[in-house]
């Protein structure tokens, strides 16, 4: 997931061709880059597919964090798989943006001055080895409960990048899951820290489904285009419901003294998290915000020369070949 | 030198090698220059993990301890490691990383190579499984080598910066002693230096095209793969990569 609060942009197109567009979609049929689209559909899903991808670059950081950590051979090559998967992520995604006729570049650029965002949850710090197991079971589960529903997107592109994207996050989540496991079946030391991550993850978890619904605005146009699928509010309650079982077997405690199970919703109770918060990161004030931007700004004006270099090189080689010609 | 104990000291070389390399490789992890790179970076450091969890497994069995590979990994101190200095350098730009891999893969696709004809059978199956993982890590950073050598001035003048730094640890990969010797003489392994010749014709073909220049000095620091002497540097790396395990003893991850 980590796409929250997508602004949906107000088309104004001719209204023939927007309601054959919207028959289309409501027929179930997949739009394809070169169909004819609403300016609207189409930015609000660069908006969507781009800050998606930077999720999945700046999710590198707070993985990356414990790399060098890790505390078994095994735990590090699961752990470097996974940070090579979601750059690749990343990459699918940039591609899905780039057949809207946004390059890689520009939407790296709008990422790095801060013109677009990435999910909130990846401004908050990965402080113990158990973190990069609730990251795995909480922040990678909160997104599958978002991206399996997207496989049914209508965007085509975005739709096959989902399918391929989740196959790959279940594994991620497993392994978070057996990660924290091991570490609430261990030694006091390592139930404490299980315990710590849980406590620090759970409610910027819940805010990856961005706001309530009540407060969602951009929401209706987006789920009549189905690039979105479902409210936040219904993908935060199936996630809690999915979550507090696991966490009950972890011997773990849900850090919500209020939740509990509900049996005539047959659903959980639980306590929203502190929106006001949820701003506060989403306007730049979280725990992370500054050091994981000037950490992918100084990534990307160091590598400069790289890529300058090998751009030169390739030129170099094309004039060569063309005048062995 | 006994047989089992030289067997043991090879064993190290190789799983020392890429354990060390590879944690130097990851701690590029989100850094990189271009998403394309974060992605071979960390491919990269996988396999050299992989490699390492197979190595040093082995040498867990050959010295009849009952020590797993991870215990080797996080429970020695720097003079117990026997991997090349070569290894251990800070990872400096990009070129210098870049080039270090080069370095290192040029000789350790040689090394492989000769490996998987070894007398133990053992060896030469993890020698077939890594080669084909290290002729991918070989092309591709021959291609970043020679890409930006023959690139701009500024990649140019930065690559030739990180050979001239880096000439002085390929020598150690040659340089061999009484338990290379007892390798030989079991068909386990090859005389280091007998992969000179190879390596410096691969070698001068990739610098070449990349139209940087090898220092003509032969000088080389040595004492990493011999535990004697390591750098400054590989008592940080260790103090992080070890730390978890360091302070929990006895904990299952």
């Amino acid at each position: 997931m980590y796409a929250q609060m997508i602004k949906s942009e107000a088309t104004q197109d001719d209204p023939e061709k927007l309601a054959a567009f919207q028959a289309r979609i409501d027929a179930g049929e997949k739009i394809e880059p070169k169909d004819w689209m609403p300016e609207g559909y189409r930015k609000t899903l660069i908006r969507q597919i781009g800050q998606h991808a930077h999720s999945e670059i700046v999710g590198q950081l707070p993985e990356g964090n414990w790399i060098t950590r890790a505390p078994t051979l095994e735990r590090k090559a699961i752990l470097l798989a996974k940070v090579q998967d979601e750059a690749g992520h990343g990459l699918y995604l940039y591609c899905a943006a780039e057949t809207l006729g946004v390059s890689r570049d520009e939407i790296t650029e709008m990422l790095l001055d801060g013109r677009m965002k990435y999910s909130s949850i990846f401004n908050y710090p990965t402080l113990n080895w158990a973190d990069i197991g609730a990251v795995g079971w909480l922040v990678d589960g909160a997104a599958i409960m978002n991206q399996v529903p997207l496989q049914r997107t209508s965007f085509g592109p975005y739709s096959r990048a989902m399918i391929r994207i989740c196959k790959e996050e279940s594994f991620h989540q497993r392994q978070g899951y057996d990660a924290i496991r091991k570490m609430a079946e261990g030694t006091p030391e390592q139930k404490k820290m299980a315990q710590d991550a849980l406590n620090r993850l759970w409610y910027p978890s819940l805010m990856m489904f961005g706001p309530s619904d009540k407060d969602s605005v951009h929401s209706a146009q987006s789920m009549a285009w189905k690039i979105k699928m479902n409210t936040n509010d219904e993908l935060r309650q199936k996630f809690v419901d999915q979550t507090v079982p696991q966490a009950e077997y972890l011997g773990l405690t849900i850090p919500d003294p209020d939740l509990k199970w509900n049996e005539e919703r047959g659903h959980y109770d639980y306590t929203d998290p502190d929106w006001s918060e949820f701003f506060e990161v989403i306007k730049g004030n979280g725990p992370c915000n500054v050091d994981r931007l000037a950490a992918r700004n100084k990534a990307w004006d160091d590598g400069a020369w790289v890529r300058d270099g090998l751009l030169a090189h390739a030129k170099k080689k094309a004039a060569r070949q063309h005048a062995a010609e | 030198m006994a047989r089992e104990d030289a067997f043991f000291q090879f064993l190290l070389r190789m799983g020392d090698n890429t354990l060390i390399l590879g944690h130097r490789v990851s701690e590029w992890c989100g850094h990189a220059p271009v998403l394309e790179e974060d992605i071979a970076l960390a491919n990269t450091a996988l396999d050299l993990i992989g490699q390492t969890q197979m190595w040093l497994g082995l040498a867990g069995e050959v010295q009849g301890m009952g020590k797993s590979a991870d215990d080797i990994a996080f429970l020695r101190d720097a003079w117990d490691f026997r991997n090349v200095l070569l290894c251990e350098v800070p990872n400096g730009d990009f070129g210098r990383t870049l080039m270090r891999q080069f370095l290192f893969d040029a000789w350790h696709s040689i090394q492989l190579g000769r490996l998987m004809k070894s007398s133990d059978e053992r060896v030469a199956a993890i020698a077939e499984k890594a080669s084909k993982e290290v002729a991918y890590h070989l092309e591709r950073s021959a291609d970043t080598v020679v890409g930006l050598g023959d690139g701009t001035e500024e990649s140019h003048r930065r690559m030739q910066e990180a050979l001239d730094y880096l000439w002085p640890y390929v020598g150690e990969m040659f340089q061999s002693d009484e338990a290379d010797a007892e390798m030989v003489k079991a068909g386990i392994a090859p005389d280091p230096a007998s992969l000179r010749e190879e390596y410096d014709a691969l070698i001068s073909r990739i610098l070449g095209d990349a139209t940087l220049t090898i220092p003509e000095s032969r000088f080389a620091q040595k004492g990493g793969r011999t535990g004697a002497m390591h750098t400054e540097h590989l008592g940080h790396l260790l103090t992080q990569m070890q730390w978890l395990q360091r302070a929990y003893p006895g904990a299952k991850w």
